[in-house]
């Protein structure tokens, strides 16, 4: 294992173990935490019990659906605005300052509009990650190195062959950080909606366990989100490593 | 002027450039003409717009001025079929392995996949790369990169092979070497070659005729025939008309590269 990993490794157990050490001995009380070995109990037998199974499928689907969305829309509209010099410069500012806008104010619209199903929740989702894919998307195609478009010319491509085949291709490194972003973007957008108004989904679930007191759902859900989240942008991260190994980039 | 591979009449080419925008000539007028099969290089003064002409002849760019043919067909912007460039900058694809890079334009063609399959093996063996067919560029060397590329524009059995100063980034002994792999290439292919080189010695060793550019706007101010054998490999530079044909071309190229130094500003229309 490399020093790193284990550095990691060390420093997770470290404030699992203070953590620990707190709720046992009664520094951090039974109401406001359970002790982590409570909350690795407690998950498992929710999992093997699967009365949550229907709320994570809820969200692990609209986070899908809003992460889907976002990268089909997210490439396809920079591939788009990078091709038109005119649109680039008119959208620029406006990417720039996204973030700044609470995409969250936009959810009572959605709701009176879409109604309280997954729609919704899925667009909150979505517009959080779409802008981070269009903006990766742009970084890598500004870095595309000419001579690859033109040998795409010499080899006589179409424009779509030679997007698919020679652009998207070398800007890949990039879009694959505006993926890593778009997936950490929809988790936060979906789980982030059903905490404000649904009917289900891991989101709603903490809410609710939370506001009748129920620590024994609520801590492990949220154990479940951050391992979810971990183990995807672990995942995520090993594409990443594998196509710049390739590339001779790290 | 009839017979030629490629023909080029009264070829210009003026960009619009400065601020305000001013009419800038970058080339020509120029005329020339490549016979099929033969070797040309062309040597002239940083900036005097050699890659200009290579890319109107590839079709990448369109003259504003004359007219160029390839095997009778106007070339207008777009590249013609038959037509091969290796660049100077690294135009491997990274992500694909050396065998697919070689055979990426293939994909297009009508080919079968056995007889795609063959001509890699056979391009792969002729550059030198047969047991490198799996590995990544990154994995490779610039001048094995640069042969990856060589392989990738002779798998599609151009007639018409383009190099823009393609050993550029390599250092003295593998530009040599390399030089001895294409003129063995261009014996094998039977392909016409048309080079362009910052190194006098490299175009004096390869090229049956050189073409020295004036500084810019560039224009041929002189086409210098080297007669050497067909047969024939780096070991020419021994010859004592080696030295007399590279003394001439830079006899010529001096005064050329003398007035680009001057020339700061200049060339306007």
């Amino acid at each position: 294992m490399r020093k790193v990993v284990v550095y990691r490794v060390v420093v997770v157990a470290g404030i699992v173990a203070v953590l620990e050490v707190l709720c046992l001995t009664g520094v951090i009380d039974k109401i406001t935490m359970q002790a982590p070995h409570l909350i690795v109990r407690d998950l498992w037998r929710m999992l093997a019990s699967g009365r949550m199974n229907a709320a994570i499928a809820k969200t692990l689907n609209n986070t899908l659906a809003a992460l889907l969305l976002a990268l089909g829309v997210g490439i396809v509209a920079g591939a788009l605005i990078h091709r038109f010099r005119g649109l680039r410069d008119t959208l620029d500012p406006l990417f720039a300052t996204y973030y700044a806008v609470p995409v969250f104010a936009f959810y009572p619209f959605f709701i009176v509009v879409f109604g309280l199903g997954d729609t919704p929740q899925i667009l909150i989702g979505f517009m959080l990650g779409v802008v981070a894919v269009i903006v990766n998307t742009l970084n890598g195609l500004d870095r595309v190195p000419p001579v690859l478009l033109k040998t795409a010319r010499i080899m006589r491509l179409s424009p779509t062959d030679a997007a698919l085949r020679v652009t998207l291709p070398a800007a890949a490194p990039h879009i694959v950080t505006g993926v890593k972003l778009a997936v950490a973007y929809a988790f936060i957008g979906v789980i982030g909606s059903e905490f404000i108004l649904s009917r289900g989904g891991i989101g709603y679930e903490i809410s609710f366990a939370y506001t009748n007191f129920e620590n024994a759902t609520m801590y492990p859900l949220i154990l479940l989100i951050l391992i979810a989240s971990i183990a995807i942008n672990a995942l995520l991260s090993r594409w990443e490593a594998r196509l710049l190994a390739r590339r001779g980039l790290r | 002027m009839t017979g030629g591979q490629v023909r080029l009449a009264g070829v210009g080419k003026v960009f619009m450039a400065g601020q305000p925008p001013a009419p800038l000539r970058a080339l020509g007028p120029l005329d020339l003409e490549l016979r099929p099969g033969e070797f040309f290089a062309v040597v002239g003064p940083s900036g005097c717009g050699k890659s200009t002409l290579l890319e109107l002849i590839a079709g990448l760019s369109v003259a504003t001025e004359g007219a160029i043919e390839f095997e009778g067909a106007a070339i207008g912007g777009e590249p013609p079929d038959g037509i091969g460039v290796v660049f100077q900058d690294d135009a491997s694809l990274p992500w694909l392995d050396v065998a697919s890079n070689v055979a990426f334009g293939l994909r297009r063609t009508s080919l079968s996949r056995d007889e795609r399959e063959r001509r890699v093996r056979n391009v792969l063996r002729m550059v030198g790369l047969a047991d490198f067919a799996s590995a990544y560029p990154a994995q490779l060397s610039g001048g094995m990169r640069q042969r990856v590329c060589i392989a990738r524009t002779l798998v599609m059995q151009p007639r018409l092979i383009l190099l823009d100063e393609p050993f550029g980034a390599l250092d003295q002994q593998t530009r040599l070497l390399m030089g001895d792999e294409l003129l063995r290439l261009w014996r094998e292919t039977g392909a016409t070659v048309f080079l362009i080189t910052h190194a006098l010695d490299e175009a004096t060793m390869l090229a049956d005729r050189i073409g020295v550019m004036s500084a810019r706007p560039g224009r041929l101010v002189d086409v210098v025939e080297t007669r050497w054998p067909r047969e024939r490999d780096s070991r020419i530079v021994e010859r004592a008309e080696f030295g007399a044909i590279t003394a001439r071309l830079w006899k010529t190229l001096r005064e050329e590269s003398l007035k680009t130094l001057g020339q700061a500003g200049a060339g306007a229309v």
